[in-house]
């Protein structure tokens, strides 16, 4: 086979050849020009509202000094107990709130789903969950610490809230995608309704729940720590103590542990994960 | 005649073995909620939470009518937020995707001393919540946007750094391989052949962490990381809860149309 008359068509050597690019996401060159320039801007306004305070930071470089050698010298022992108090109060926390939020989060969930809650009821338990999503931990801890007083109850509750509507929202989602044709069976054969939810919805999204409810149970136990510091309980208060008092080897301890706990209950989450679904 | 075998048949859920595992489970789940709630139980004052009907409603008031007029000085903080939101998520999706690369299996240039380096970084960033990063930088950089805007770029890095990093193990190593036996360079075959790949997913991932962030910067002002939080905190420790029901109604606002922007965009990106 020859190739000699292909070749002479087929520009191989040019340069045009040589400096393929891709085509751009964007066919547009003037939306793609318009676009970078409301970035660049955008960028440009926003770093100067950053104002910059050298110094302050040069100041602060000292205290990274300490701060650093601190994290770098972690003391398990002077606040052993605080530590261990808080630790344990943090991961009953956890699992109350988990339980707690998973079975609320399934009436919610389902009044969600919009292929079988009527619309008023879907309207209003969308809400409840977007409303519940929409305000960080820290603030719901907030007002209920305001309404439940200081505590360990306030950071359930706190918890409890957030849970549910993570919950909530993904089995909405997950109900969505169902498999119709077992609900319709059931239907067909006159199943009331509670039973058609029982054996024609939940069998098919209960798997996926229960592996993120075991998910949600690493997220409580971190958000455990934080919603500590407006007052709600667990190892937060005793982290957030040990910050105002700049005791950064107990902080450096309470990091650490934190990690550990996690570190050690993620594969015993993953293998339950997996058993699970 | 034969009895048929049938009859004594029923369906069952579960096999006796699974049934005995179900049951065993449920014991040890129930057991230890019992343990979690007799602990918390001892240490709270059910005083203050049979109460907290008359507190809510006492709150409510005082909440009502927001004060409209405290509107116009929101605007300022709002800006903030969302400066610190968008600022720390470029700046921590610019430190993740090096970092990514570095924590890969298939693209480290060192499996045995960068990678590990480079996935302690993006765990230990992962772990610390950007409120406790936040806490940290107020003392380290003094209080302000960029303390907020750092916390949340040190909090970003891990968890896009993570998602990236899966990413590109999981990607394809054909248009690679194909691409080097052209006789490309090792950067040019992956940024020929890897890149288009995890882009989109970088994107998505940038996006979806930003919508985590706006929500996230609503709150770093307690600590004094600029933003939103600082005028709720100043206005709770005021008193004021006409004003904190104005500030809560605009952070709502914020996040459920910063989660519909992310949606959109995602959807977009595919």
């Amino acid at each position: 086979m020859s190739l000699g008359p292909d070749r002479t068509t087929f520009p191989v050597s040019t340069d045009a050849a040589r400096s393929w690019r891709p085509p751009p996401r964007i066919a547009s060159r003037s939306v793609r020009r318009a676009l970078w320039a409301v970035a660049v801007l955008y960028a440009a306004l926003a770093v100067f509202t950053v104002d910059v305070d050298l110094a302050r930071v040069a100041e602060g470089l000292t205290r990274a000094s300490d701060f650093f050698g601190g994290l770098l010298r972690p003391d398990f022992v002077t606040r052993w107990t605080d530590i261990r108090a808080g630790l344990v109060e943090s991961l009953a926390m956890t699992l109350i709130a988990t339980a707690a939020g998973f079975v609320l989060s399934i009436p919610l969930g389902l009044g969600a789903s919009r292929n079988l809650a009527p619309a008023p009821i879907y309207a209003v338990c969308r809400s409840v969950l977007a409303v519940f999503r929409a305000f960080h931990e820290v603030l719901v801890a907030i007002l209920f610490v305001a309404m439940f007083g200081f505590g360990a109850f306030a950071g359930v509750a706190t918890l409890a809230v957030a849970t549910v509507g993570f919950l909530g929202k993904l089995l909405a989602e997950a109900v969505e995608e169902i498999d119709p044709a077992p609900l319709e069976a059931l239907t067909a054969a006159g199943s009331p309704g509670p039973s058609r939810i029982a054996f024609g919805v939940l069998p098919q999204v209960m798997p996926r729940i229960l592996g993120l409810t075991l998910y949600r149970v690493d997220i409580n136990f971190r958000e455990s720590a934080i919603i500590g510091l407006v007052g709600a309980g667990g190892i937060g208060a005793t982290l957030i103590t040990a910050f105002a008092r700049y005791e950064f080897e107990s902080v450096s301890a309470i990091l650490i542990l934190m990690i550990a706990v996690l570190f050690v209950g993620e594969p015993l989450s993953g293998r339950l994960r997996r058993s699970v679904s | 005649m034969p009895e048929p075998l049938t009859r004594r048949r029923t369906w069952d859920w579960r096999s006796p073995s699974e049934r005995l595992l179900h049951f065993v489970a449920t014991l040890l789940g129930l057991l230890g909620l019992a343990w979690a709630w007799t602990h918390i139980s001892v240490r709270t004052t059910w005083a203050f939470v049979l109460d907290a009907g008359v507190q809510l409603q006492d709150m409510g008031a005082r909440m009502f009518p927001p004060d409209g007029s405290y509107l116009s000085a929101l605007v300022r903080p709002l800006v903030d937020t969302v400066h610190i939101a968008t600022l720390g998520t470029v700046l921590g999706v610019a430190l993740a995707i090096p970092l990514a690369f570095l924590a890969a299996r298939t693209t480290t240039p060192s499996e045995r001393l960068l990678r590990p380096v480079a996935l302690l970084a993006l765990v230990t960033s992962r772990s610390v919540n950007s409120i406790i990063w936040a806490l940290v930088l107020v003392v380290l950089v003094g209080p302000g946007l960029l303390a907020g805007t750092m916390a949340i770029a040190l909090r970003s890095v891990g968890f896009v750094g993570k998602l990236v990093y899966e990413a590109i193990e999981e990607a394809p190593d054909l248009p690679v391989t194909a691409i080097r036996t052209t006789g490309a360079s090792r950067a040019q075959s992956l940024a020929y052949g890897l890149v288009p790949h995890v882009l989109p997913t970088m994107a998505g991932v940038s996006v979806y962490r930003w919508e985590i962030n706006i929500r996230e910067a609503t709150i770093l002002g307690i600590v004094g990381a600029g933003g939103l939080g600082m005028a709720l905190q100043a206005s709770i420790d005021a008193l004021a809860w006409s004003r904190v029901s104005v500030i809560l109604g605009v952070i709502l606002a914020t996040v459920v149309l910063a989660e519909w922007v992310s949606a959109r965009v995602r959807r977009e990106l595919g």
